[in-house]
């Protein structure tokens, strides 16, 4: 019980704090290190389907945790989604996210570990995240099944209960006790889930929260003034 | 108008000799590190050939630079939403072996060998993998003086408009060496691809930079690029580039291509254009008309409603000064001899071409050589290199600009032989060629004496002005390895910062023009 306390009540935090500062942090002091770590140079093969699939997946995969589990459950209600409606589509999207996903993900990783230069640019931290994400999304595929059988008997209880742990933890008033009969591979996909959050502003990850979405409204040429610079100093 | 000064260079092609000392004096000055060990920022090419990186003329392939879509001046690879679209893989992106997989040599062998009958051999090593290498097979410089086979060659897009397999023949082979850096373009393509906004081109001096801090390694501009000019480093995942030796052109050196050539062939100067106008003359309709376009952007420095403008606009006095002694405004638009590289990929490249002549002067000597009626300028179809190849080089297959260049550099040769050899000044070709003795004088100065201080006339930036404390900076210049010459620093820092905004600002100019 004391294990379920320390992963699901104090973790969240300690992988919360880390995840804010730590970006922060390195964002405001390590500037030339925030990057995406492009090995594209290096070996441009599979790379436009690989890329694609795994970024498609994954950036799916999380705004469909945010919006199944974040977002209060009674926005759903009051949209007029039964949770039985909420876990089969949860069901149907992560099916489809996660495969798509799963198979860049897939050459991805093969490609960092076989392909030579790309095995010999790589960093620690890069084959580190790559296979943390690799089994996180394995795990998550394997609830699949469990998912389903839940489903398929009108049980949406194991979802409301880690939807209800989520608030508990995002309202700061953390409940493990939640989770105590869910099954053993949500908690291992939740722990590790949370692991890629944690080790998030030590990776290349970070490049996510520089998104280039400024880009859709700015100019084409920049021009930089070290005149106006000495003015406004 | 909007008068903007523009650090710009002329490479005078006729007296290059293809030594690669440009080449590998910026090499060992700006891109020894890991991870750009492939890239060249000057890199010398011989013509006919596909060049480094392979083909990167052909934008068919690569989709650099611009082109007019609906009336539109658009990125040839698409607009901001493609970008978005394609940002997780970059489809255009050129791969290490485009450009060749950069290697050493196992020198250690050739100490630590066993005793042999053979001689032991240094074999090449990947600078990437550290492995064995079991063959070179692409290099920076493969096409060195026409090596390989003509079929290789042969896929030069300059052959365009050509017959080219009369070229085939040996007899009819030729040649030239073209060396290259960025163009530190007035329409830069490789500023518009980037998504983060982290390359610029400076008000002051137009360099184009790419900011270390700022880059994500989204890597749109390397593509972007019609020139290839910027390259990707694999080791950091920033995008570098040729900086146009901007720690030295602020102390009103010559950049150190320029400085070590032994040909003298590199022209550093200013020269003032109009701002308000470069994206009406990246746009013109006809690419040939680029040429013209980008020639009628430039603004006389003698002109004292044009001073009176440029000083108003923030230029200082001295750099007007350097303008009006500038070897590269004598040259694109006084003389009209030197040209812009590929103008149809409308960028608006700035390091512009004097057309080589070489070696029709000894045929015209020798009487080999089908001349006009002057008896000296050639006809255009009878030199060397065919007129319609440099117009594909340099005005995109117009070949009057070109003839004419050509025609006023055989009429300058021609008129000072007959001063020097004959002692009596022989004018004919001149007014054939449409310039006056003055003019012809001038151009020999210049182009054949070329002196230090013709060439590089480059005023200083003046940074003890215009830092308040200047030797906080000490220092912080030149190419560092980030979080360093930039300010890098967000707005709502987590820690006090000690130096807050260094010179180089983040924010774009006030006046900069929009599209």
């Amino acid at each position: 019980m004391n294990l379920l306390k320390l992963v699901f009540g104090v973790y969240p935090y300690i992988v919360l704090t880390v995840f804010f500062v730590g970006s922060w942090i390195r964002y405001d002091h390590e500037q030339y290190t925030w990057k995406t770590d492009s090995s594209m140079l290096l070996s441009r093969r599979h790379m436009v389907l690989a890329s694609n699939l795994f970024h498609v997946g994954i950036i799916s995969i999380f705004l469909g945790h945010f919006a199944g589990l974040v977002l209060p459950h009674a926005l759903w209600i009051a949209l007029g989604v039964s949770d039985m409606a909420h876990q089969w589509l949860a069901i149907a999207a992560g099916s489809v996210f996660g495969t798509l996903c799963l198979v860049g993900a897939t050459i991805l990783w093969l490609r960092r570990v076989f392909n030579p230069r790309v095995r010999a640019a790589s960093r620690y931290m890069d084959n580190a995240i790559l296979s943390l994400i690799l089994v996180t999304l394995l795990l998550g595929l394997s609830t699949l099944p469990v998912s389903i059988g839940h489903a398929g008997h009108g049980d949406a209880s194991v979802m409301l209960a880690l939807a209800a742990w989520v608030n508990s933890v995002v309202t700061l008033n953390p409940q493990p006790e939640l989770l105590a009969d869910v099954e053993p591979v949500f908690r291992l996909h939740m722990f590790l889930g949370m692991t890629v959050f944690l080790l998030f502003p030590f990776s290349r990850l970070v490049h996510v929260w520089t998104a280039p979405f400024t880009y859709l409204g700015r100019a084409y040429q920049i021009v930089r003034s070290k005149r106006r610079a000495r003015a406004s100093a | 108008m909007k008068i903007r000064a523009q650090f710009a260079m002329v490479f005078n092609l006729d007296k290059c000799i293809g030594c690669h000392t440009c080449s590998v004096t910026c090499k060992n000055v700006w891109s020894n590190r890991k991870g750009i060990e492939y890239a060249w920022f000057n890199n010398v090419e011989s013509k006919p050939g596909i060049g480094y990186p392979k083909q990167w003329e052909n934008q068919e392939k690569w989709k650099g630079g611009w082109e007019k879509i609906n009336g539109k001046l658009e990125l040839k690879a698409g607009g901001r939403v493609k970008k978005l679209v394609q940002i997780f893989a970059n489809p255009n992106m050129p791969q290490i072996d485009d450009y060749y997989e950069p290697f050493t040599y196992d020198y250690a062998r050739l100490q630590n060998a066993p005793l042999s009958e053979a001689a032991p051999t240094a074999r090449p090593v990947s600078q990437i993998t550290g492995e064995k290498m079991d063959k070179i097979t692409w290099g920076p410089n493969w096409e060195d003086d026409l090596a390989g086979e003509f079929a290789a060659r042969a896929q030069d897009p300059n052959f365009s408009r050509m017959e080219k397999e009369i070229y085939k023949q040996f007899q009819n082979t030729f040649h030239l060496y073209l060396p290259r850096i960025c163009n530190h373009c007035i329409n830069p393509a490789c500023v518009a691809s980037c998504p983060s906004g982290a390359m610029y081109k400076r008000e002051e001096d137009g360099i184009v930079l790419a900011d270390q801090d700022r880059c994500r390694g989204w890597r749109m501009c390397i593509s972007g690029c019609p020139y290839k000019k910027v390259f990707f480093n694999w080791e950091s995942s920033k995008a570098e580039k040729c900086i146009g030796c901007y720690p030295r052109v602020e102390s009103g050196l010559p950049t150190v291509c320029s400085e070590s050539c032994v040909g003298r062939i590199r022209y550093n100067g200013i020269i003032l254009y109009d701002a308000d106008r470069l994206l009406d003359a990246a746009g013109t309709d006809d690419p040939q008309d680029l040429y013209q376009a980008h020639l009628d952007l430039f603004v006389d420095p003698n002109d004292p409603a044009i001073i009176a403008q440029a000083l108003a606009d923030g230029v200082p006095q001295a750099w007007i000064d350097a303008a009006q002694k500038s070897p590269i405004y004598k040259m694109a638009v006084e003389w009209k001899i030197a040209f812009p590289l590929h103008p149809e990929f409308r960028t608006l490249p700035m390091i512009w071409y004097v057309p080589p002549l070489s070696p029709v002067q000894s045929q015209i000597d020798q009487k080999n050589l089908p001349t006009e009626a002057d008896g000296v300028i050639p006809k255009a179809e009878a030199m060397r290199l065919p007129v319609q190849y440099l117009a594909n080089l340099f005005t995109a297959g117009r070949t009057a600009y070109v003839t004419s260049a050509l025609n006023r550099l055989i009429a300058m040769r021609s008129y000072m032989r007959s001063v020097h050899v004959d002692g009596r000044p022989d004018t004919r070709a001149l007014a054939a060629a449409g310039i006056d003795e003055h003019t012809a004088k001038q151009m020999y100065r210049y182009l054949a004496i070329a002196n230090y201080e013709d060439r590089f006339v480059i005023p200083t930036s003046h940074e003890e002005i215009r830092l308040d404390d200047y030797y906080g900076f000490q220092g912080q210049n030149g190419f560092t390895f980030g979080n360093d010459s930039s300010p890098g620093v967000s707005p709502n820092s987590l820690f006090p910062e000690r130096r807050r905004e260094t010179v180089e600002s983040r924010e774009p100019a006030p006046l900069a023009p929009r599209d």
